[in-house]
């Protein structure tokens, strides 16, 4: 698949973002929501992407570059450019970086399992990295910023409890279509914003082969899906493919489970997250 | 009042802490006391300005009664200045509500509980309050006001109600979360709500005050743009940016009775009509037979 024109290509009016708004509600989320728990810093994990590159902005802008550490952390078969990209974003911004290499850990694990097929040494890798963010969390006592877009988690194109675990998450209610347009304007380098998305969990793999389609038009779809509260139907009549639509439902539908706390079978008059309801940010 | 007739306002846009009564309380004082020395003779807080907004579960234990000693500590804010404040009141009967309160002269002189309880998309709030049943003005020392919480205001009869009761001044303490994102330079509800609150302002020719919060809770962020609005449309003070600040507003009282003989739209209300049309569209709703 060829690298999309995202800066070239006209954006989908309904999801052209006011960047400087969306800067400024996103900077101030980090800032309150880190500090309000007692917190100064915070700990991500760098891969060289535009969600993660643009974080790492955000990040800095919110609370100094002194007080983000960038977690790089390549495997063996990671493609050299991300550790090059990732690195290219600490120099930009001076922020800290720890430099890991998962390979030992993850190899040493896998050669009881020789036959394991690359989704699920994908999702191992991940679930390595988050181990190490939140290890370098408690370490550097700052908390885990997450990277998920909107889309991702939408499509649960992402590994439960690896780069989906987060403390806070500043970018996840923003589409994939909408992280590009944040991310040029508040200076993610521009080969970063431009290039092929991909979970680089091994050789060449890319987003959007794997998912069927191109970001922008999923974005669409989602937009008149979930924003909109289209039908299937309604979706089709708008000149959408009705085998598409069907798809992207089940995806959104099947992967509900990884953006919920595990389900607790109810025994008490007040369960966790059904009937004892309290807000994440009790007391601040 | 002033002896020119003018009458100075502060809002107090502010951001409480979540579920923290005391800490809370101890930044109304110091809002108080900026209020104060900066001249204001009312100054208006946010809705539940005293215990912040998703309280979920947290609202019983966030709640006051009228009879408790905390009435008394905020009747004390109000010796200088009107003090209109947010809170959860629980009433005698274990019902929470959603609720505004008046300090004038250090005593409670109105309260308010919110009737239009927002309970679809991110708010859930039937699920937690019981609803206000009555909309009333009340006299101040500037005139007569009337309060709306949040939600309140887009119900157009809840403002009606009161400019037909006699209200010169709309008090809206808010807590309005943003959302909306779009090419604009403002939210989305931003632009709503200014639209709203100035509508108001215009049809009913009375003063009004918006006051919103700060801040954000669990990820939601509150947009402020408190503003205060004359009784012709115009906006007389606005705070754009979405930080803590205390809006001041300096507005000439005799401004309601000039619009009122340019634009007598209150005189020419048909308040008879409007009961008898509204009582037979009521009569025909309850008539159906299924």
């Amino acid at each position: 698949m060829s690298a999309r024109a995202s800066l070239s290509e006209p954006v989908f009016p309904p999801l052209a973002i006011n960047a400087s708004l969306v800067r400024r509600i996103l900077v101030g989320f980090i800032r309150n929501e880190v500090r309000k728990v007692g917190f100064e810093r915070l700990v991500l994990n760098l891969s060289g992407g535009v969600d993660s590159s643009l974080v790492a902005i955000l990040a800095a802008e919110a609370l100094g570059a002194d007080n983000v550490m960038a977690l790089v952390l390549p495997y063996r078969t990671s493609d050299p450019k991300s550790r090059s990209d990732a690195l290219q974003v600490v120099a930009q911004l001076g922020i800290h970086h720890l430099e890991i290499e998962i390979t030992p850990q993850i190899d040493a694990y896998f050669a009881r399992f020789p036959d394991a097929d690359q989704g699920r040494r994908g999702n191992k890798m991940a679930r390595e990295r988050m181990t190490i963010a939140y290890d370098q969390s408690w370490a550097w006592r700052g908390l885990v910023i997450g990277t998920s877009n909107k889309t991702e988690l939408l499509l649960g194109y992402g590994t439960i409890y690896g780069d989906m675990a987060s403390a806070i998450n500043p970018i996840g209610d923003l589409y994939k279509t909408q992280v590009w347009q944040l991310a040029d304007a508040v200076g993610v380098p521009t080969a970063i914003v431009q290039k092929a998305p991909s979970a680089d969990l091994w050789t060449g793999q890319s987003d959007e082969t794997e998912l069927g389609y191109q970001y922008r038009m999923i974005d669409q779809l989602l937009y008149y899906l979930v924003d909109q509260r289209y039908s299937i139907d309604e979706a089709e009549r708008l000149g959408f493919q009705r085998s598409f639509v069907e798809q992207i439902v089940r995806r959104v539908r099947d992967n509900q489970y990884k953006r919920r706390l595990p389900v607790i079978a109810k025994l008490s008059s007040r369960t966790i997250d059904r009937d004892f309801r309290y807000p994440r940010d009790w007391g601040h | 009042m002033s002896q020119d007739g003018r009458l100075t306002v502060a809002l107090a846009q502010m951001d409480p802490a979540l579920g923290d009564r005391n800490r809370n309380l101890e930044r109304h004082r110091d809002w108080v006391r900026q209020a104060t020395e900066a001249g204001a003779q009312l100054l208006v807080f946010p809705e539940l300005s005293l215990t912040g907004y998703f309280l979920k579960d947290l609202v019983p234990e966030s709640a006051i009664r009228l009879e408790d000693p905390i009435i008394r500590e905020l009747g004390q804010l109000a010796q200088r200045l009107d003090v209109v404040v947010g809170a959860v009141i629980e009433e005698p009967d274990h019902r929470y509500f959603n609720a505004s309160l008046y300090f004038s002269h250090g005593q409670l002189a109105h309260l308010h509980r919110k009737v239009y309880l927002p309970t679809y998309g991110m708010f859930d709030e039937q699920r937690y309050f019981a609803a206000g049943d009555r909309f009333r003005s009340f006299k101040t020392d500037f005139g007569r006001a009337g309060i709306l919480v949040c939600e309140d205001i887009w119900h157009l009869s809840s403002a009606y109600i009161l400019s037909l009761e006699g209200a010169d001044m709309i008090i809206c303490p808010s807590a309005s979360p943003g959302r909306g994102i779009t090419t604009d330079e403002r939210l989305g509800t931003a632009e709503s709500y200014g639209l709203v609150c100035r509508t108001y302002a215009q049809f009913l020719t009375t003063f009004f005050l918006y006051c919103n919060r700060v801040g954000y809770e669990d990820g939601a962020n509150f947009w402020g743009g408190s503003m205060a609005i004359g009784p012709n449309g115009d906006i007389i003070a606005q705070e754009e940016d979405a930080d803590e600040a205390l809006v001041l507003a300096s507005l000439d009282l005799g401004d309601v009775r000039r619009q009122r003989l340019a634009n007598p739209l209150l005189r020419d209300e048909k308040l008879e009509l409007t009961i008898n049309e509204l009582r037979r569209v009521w009569h025909e709703r309850s008539r159906k037979p299924f």
